[in-house]
């Protein structure tokens, strides 16, 4: 039995830091209940594709250390993440892990050096676990497609905790870890957050550096963190986000931006319970579309009509463009995925099919390639390729790319006179494994209300606010571009008001 | 080869466009990652998770890079893009580590360029249409001697990319990966910022392809972009080459030519491909579209198997990076940073200096040896006016002919500007003569640190200019020989040659030509 109780939610990563700073617990303690807690719950959940005690324990250890010598610098933890257990999808890499984008084509592969993400959050004083399952490359709504093998979902293990970052989202709703990162292109966080209710967020584009995050569509992905509350999401967001050297996307921001988001999320700095003056924008033709789980669609209605009592400006409008949004995902996505898997050919890391010995290099590619990628990434390299060829590439890409300015205009004329932007994060609950895997076009509309988000680049958070049917559901809250403020504010006034039953969740430690 | 090329020429017109690479070695560091720049070194130890394509890795775009394909953009009359971008060029091959290269497409840094080249000597007879007046029209400007002539060759555009890795391949044949038993990469070379120069298709003879690569090598070299050394690749030249009849509209089909390493292989690979291609056309054949690959030492050029380079290469824009802005005051500062370009200095020889126009062109035609053309001016101080041809002579002449014999460069000769100056200046004082130059000369180039000066005392080469004493020898001469004297009086004036040999015979050679001729005229007057 673990040396002190950590289910899911008994304490949230502000907490958990608060009593390791203290020293009421040690690091170790939390690492080796964490871990207990990864071998009594992951067997049947495969949300982790590799633990890492060794890393765990030595981080633990350096921790209890300095916190025992008392050396507390400015840089240097304690800070409000100390102790803390994290995990990391498995597309982003960390020296002393294996980074394979649960892909036979990187089953082997070990990084040579770390995710600035990563490192960031270790940095804050985290506990690092392992390594996440996803689906393949992070093609898919459902973790599926890992080679590896599905991650089950803790409120039902018959189900799909979403994706592609299910391994993150299904790690925190089980209690395994406290803050998990994911990444998310088209709703690979926010998604598997409602799926699995949890807390999860996707920053605004170039908000967290990308660099050490095996690409999947280069304009779109961007890393988040996974929590069980929102004040531990932005806690999350604070260690990791900020300018880094070797992402040239990645963007400067005055620090005003991260004491506001915290500030949002923190009772010391106002009433959790008043968002008066906040301006909500609910989109009425998005709750109209045909998929829509109309016990959804209620709920949205319901949390904003809470917000509306908390002092909030509710206000209508619409998006008539984002209907375009799925397709121009699926031209870009792809088109840019072609071209970032490119590299796994091979010749320098990962999987080289050579026996019986390749005739040319071109039999090389061909085999290695066949053998390393599974068949949604076939689909997608082949649908980029297509979109990008001569003859094709003003048809597809070029139409795609000028969606997306459209797109980027619809928001644009919101968030002229809205805070927020309250919608559902997927049309249904969580669904069966093997539902939808022969059916690409269904597993795609799961994405519809978080994808045009990633195609402007602004910032979206999935807050769950109750079960449907013994699973949960989620509202999505998205903000203009670098106002996670707004986001944080609304999500925790909801927060507080739903009460979401997190500790529920029937496997779990 | 049945013809020569000036023979084809006759009826054929050559239509040359150069596409250009050269390696940034100024920039110190790779164009996507922090990984030094530098020719050979152990495989694969210049590398990092960025240049090596590893998962996850992402490029930044090196600064100085873009700053110095600005400058030579500036350097070249380029237009600087407002707002330019790094798009994807997408292929598999061994030598990328990505897959793909980081280059550009529709919106390159530069555009619109242009360079202005000359040719003489062999070239002129290459350019075999120079004389007729519709070539005048479109720019060629012919010397009224007919030994030289000018002309101006547009650039499209200058753009950035990235460098590959370099390939070994092991077994199989030429060195090429088709029918490798091995095959071996090293990615020290692979990111290296690569600036692509495409010129417009306004080439016309071999020899002007070598002057246009030649004279933009001496632009690099005055702005420090690149060493441009060709034998090690830093700047690497590919041709597209087509024919046409003469007096024809339409280009014919090209094909690009590759792998010429030395100015000599550019030239040659051009002469053999423009003969082979008017050849084949007048035997009733025809030009494919393909690339060809110039074996120097077979001396021919050679189809590559097409299947190399059939692609698609599914450009579109670089997501990793935001679009460049160029602002005008970004390119002022950088237009700041341009140093005085070779022509600008020629004329300026030629305007302050005095210098004719051909040693003016030698002395700016290397970086080196206008430098040290400047530091004996320098030297010469007050002097450097009435010095500055003559220095100009001894270096275009005796000093170049040193070098080549020493084969070394000016930065390396013993010779130093100090000792050239010292040295026209014992010339103009009349301490000896010019011909005594040359030997001083000689001696200054057998012992480093040697001043002329010391050699001339040791030698005792002084020249004598001493009238009391050249005049008690000329009347020893005179005394010695009455009857020319008579002779020269009575009109012979050709004896005043005689005289003057006498004197020198008497003084060791060491008399003052001028002034012995001056005491002469004067004594052998009645």
């Amino acid at each position: 039995m673990a040396a002190f109780d950590f289910r899911p939610g008994a304490l949230s990563a502000a907490e958990l830091s608060a009593a390791v700073t203290a020293r009421e617990i040690s690091a170790r303690e939390v690492a080796l209940s964490a871990l207990a807690a990864i071998e009594a719950t992951d067997p049947a959940l495969h949300a982790f594709n590799e633990v890492t005690p060794e890393l765990a324990l030595a981080a633990a250890d350096a921790l209890d250390a300095r916190l025992a010598a008392g050396t507390t610098t400015a840089t240097a933890p304690p800070g409000p993440l100390t102790g803390v257990p994290v995990a990391f999808k498995d597309n982003m890499n960390l020296i002393g892990t294996h980074t394979t984008c649960s892909s036979r084509m990187l089953q082997s592969y070990q990084s040579t050096y770390d995710c600035t993400a990563v490192r960031r959050l270790l940095d804050a004083g985290t506990i690092p676990l392992g390594k996440l399952n996803m689906d393949e490359f992070a093609f898919g709504s459902s973790t599926e497609s890992s080679a590896f093998g599905p991650t089950h979902n803790p409120w039902d293990t018959d189900r799909v905790p979403g994706g592609s970052s299910g391994g993150s989202a299904a790690a925190v709703a089980a209690g395994m870890a406290t803050i998990t990162l994911g990444s998310d292109t088209g709703g690979s966080i926010r998604q598997p957050g409602s799926f699995t209710g949890t807390v999860a967020l996707k920053p605004t584009y170039g908000r967290v550096s990308r660099y050490g995050c095996v690409a999947f569509a280069s304009s779109l992905d961007q890393i988040g963190p996974f929590a069980h509350t929102v004040r531990d999401a932005a806690l999350a967001l604070a260690a990791i986000c900020g300018q880094d050297p070797m992402d040239a996307t990645s963007v400067s921001r005055p620090e005003t931006e991260t004491q506001a988001f915290l500030a949002a999320t923190d009772p010391a700095a106002r009433d959790l319970d008043d968002v008066t003056g906040l301006r909500v924008a609910i989109a009425t033709d998005l709750l109209e579309s045909d998929g829509l789980d109309p016990r959804i669609r209620a709920d949205v209605l319901a949390q904003a009509e809470t917000l509306a009592d908390r002092g909030a400006d509710l206000i209508e409008v619409t998006l008539p463009s984002t209907e375009y949004g799925l397709s121009a995902y699926y031209i870009v996505g792809p088109a840019e995925a072609s071209s970032n898997l490119a590299r796994f050919d091979g010749i320098r890391y990962g999987l080289r099919v050579s026996d019986p010995e390749p005739t040319d290099v071109m039999d090389l590619y061909l085999r290695s390639r066949a053998a390393g990628f599974g068949a949604e990434s076939i689909r997608r390299i082949m649908i980029g390729t297509y979109a990008l060829s001569a003859g094709y590439y003003d048809a597809y890409y070029g139409q795609a790319q000028k969606a997306r300015t459209v797109i980027k205009q619809d928001f644009a004329r919101v968030f002229a006179q809205a805070d927020v932007l309250l919608t559902p994060t997927s049309p249904t609950t969580a669904f069966r494994l093997g539902e939808k895997a022969s059916d690409p076009l269904a597993m795609y509309l799961s994405d519809i209300y978080t994808i045009p988000v990633n195609l402007v680049g602004t910032a979206g958070l999935s807050l769950p606010t109750g079960l449907i049917d013994g699973l949960p559901t989620s509202v999505q809250l998205i903000s203009d571009y670098f106002n996670e403020a707004a986001i944080f504010r609304a999500a925790t006034t909801l927060e507080r008001a739903v009460q979401f039953p997190r500790n529920d969740v029937p496997c779990g430690v | 080869m049945a013809k020569e090329l000036t023979d084809v020429l006759r009826d054929w017109e050559a239509v040359i466009g150069l596409e250009i690479h050269t390696e940034i070695t100024a920039a110190r560091t790779k164009m996507f990652c922090g990984c030094a720049v530098a020719f050979g070194g152990e495989p694969n130890t210049r590398v990092c998770p960025v240049c090596l394509g590893m998962p996850g890795a992402l490029p930044v775009p090196n600064e100085a890079a873009v700053q110095w394909t600005v400058l030579a953009g500036l350097a070249t009359g380029c237009a600087i893009a407002p707002w330019s971008q790094f798009h994807r060029k997408n292929y598999f091959y061994p030598d990328m580590p990505k897959d793909y290269q980081i280059s550009q497409y529709d919106k390159p840094f530069c555009e619109s360029g242009s360079v202005l080249i000359e040719v003489d000597e062999d070239g002129v007879a290459e350019r075999v249409d120079r004389a007729q007046p519709d070539v005048a029209d479109a720019g060629l400007q012919l010397a009224a001697d007919g030994k030289t002539y000018a002309t101006t060759i547009g650039i499209t555009r200058i753009h950035l990319e990235e460098d590959t890795g370099k390939m070994v391949h092991l077994g199989g044949s030429e060195g090429r990966i088709a029918g490798a038993v091995n095959s071996l990469v090293d990615f020290n070379r692979a990111g290296t910022p690569l600036m692509e120069l495409v010129s417009e298709p306004d080439l016309r003879t071999p020899e002007e392809a070598r002057r246009f690569v030649q004279k933009l090598r001496l632009i690099w070299q005055a702005i420090g972009i690149s060493d441009g050394n060709m034998e090690e690749g830093s700047m690497r030249v590919d041709a597209n080459v087509s024919v046409r009849r003469r007096g024809e509209v339409e280009f014919g089909t090209k094909a690009e030519l590759k792998n010429m390493n030395s100015f000599k292989a550019l030239h040659d690979g051009l002469v053999y491909e423009i003969v082979r291609q008017a050849a084949l056309l007048e035997s009733g054949g025809r030009v494919v579209q393909e690339t060809r690959h110039w074996d120097a030492t077979k001396k021919v050029t050679s189809a590559l198997r097409s299947k190399e380079e059939a692609h698609d290469y599914r450009y579109f824009p670089e997501p990793d990076m935001v679009p460049f802005e160029f602002s005008s005051e970004y390119v002022q500062r950088i237009r700041e940073r341009l140093p005085e370009l070779p022509d600008a200095r020629r004329a300026r020889y030629v305007r302050d200096w005095g210098l004719p126009t051909f040693d003016a062109a030698v002395l700016t035609a290397d970086l080196e040896l206008a430098a040290y053309f400047e530091e004996a001016l320098e030297l010469a101080g007050s002097r450097a006016s009435e010095l500055a041809a003559e220095v100009a002579k001894l270096l275009v002449n005796d000093l170049r002919a040193y070098l080549n014999a020493a084969g070394v460069g000016p930065v390396d000769s013993v010779v130093r500007p100090a000792g050239v100056v010292e040295l026209v200046a014992l010339v103009d004082g009349g301490t000896i003569s010019g011909k005594q130059a040359k030997e001083v000369f000689a001696a200054m180039c057998g012992e480093a640190g040697a001043s002329p000066a010391e050699i001339v005392e040791k030698r005792g080469m002084r020249q004598l200019s001493d009238t009391s004493q050249l005049a008690t020898v000329i009347d020893g001469i005179v005394a010695a020989h009455p009857d020319k004297v008579e002779a020269y009086r009575g009109g012979k004036a050709g004896l005043i040659g005689f005289f003057v040999g006498q004197v020198m015979r008497e003084t060791g050679g060491q008399a003052n030509p001028q002034v012995v001729n001056e005491l002469l005229q004067e004594r052998l007057t009645p």
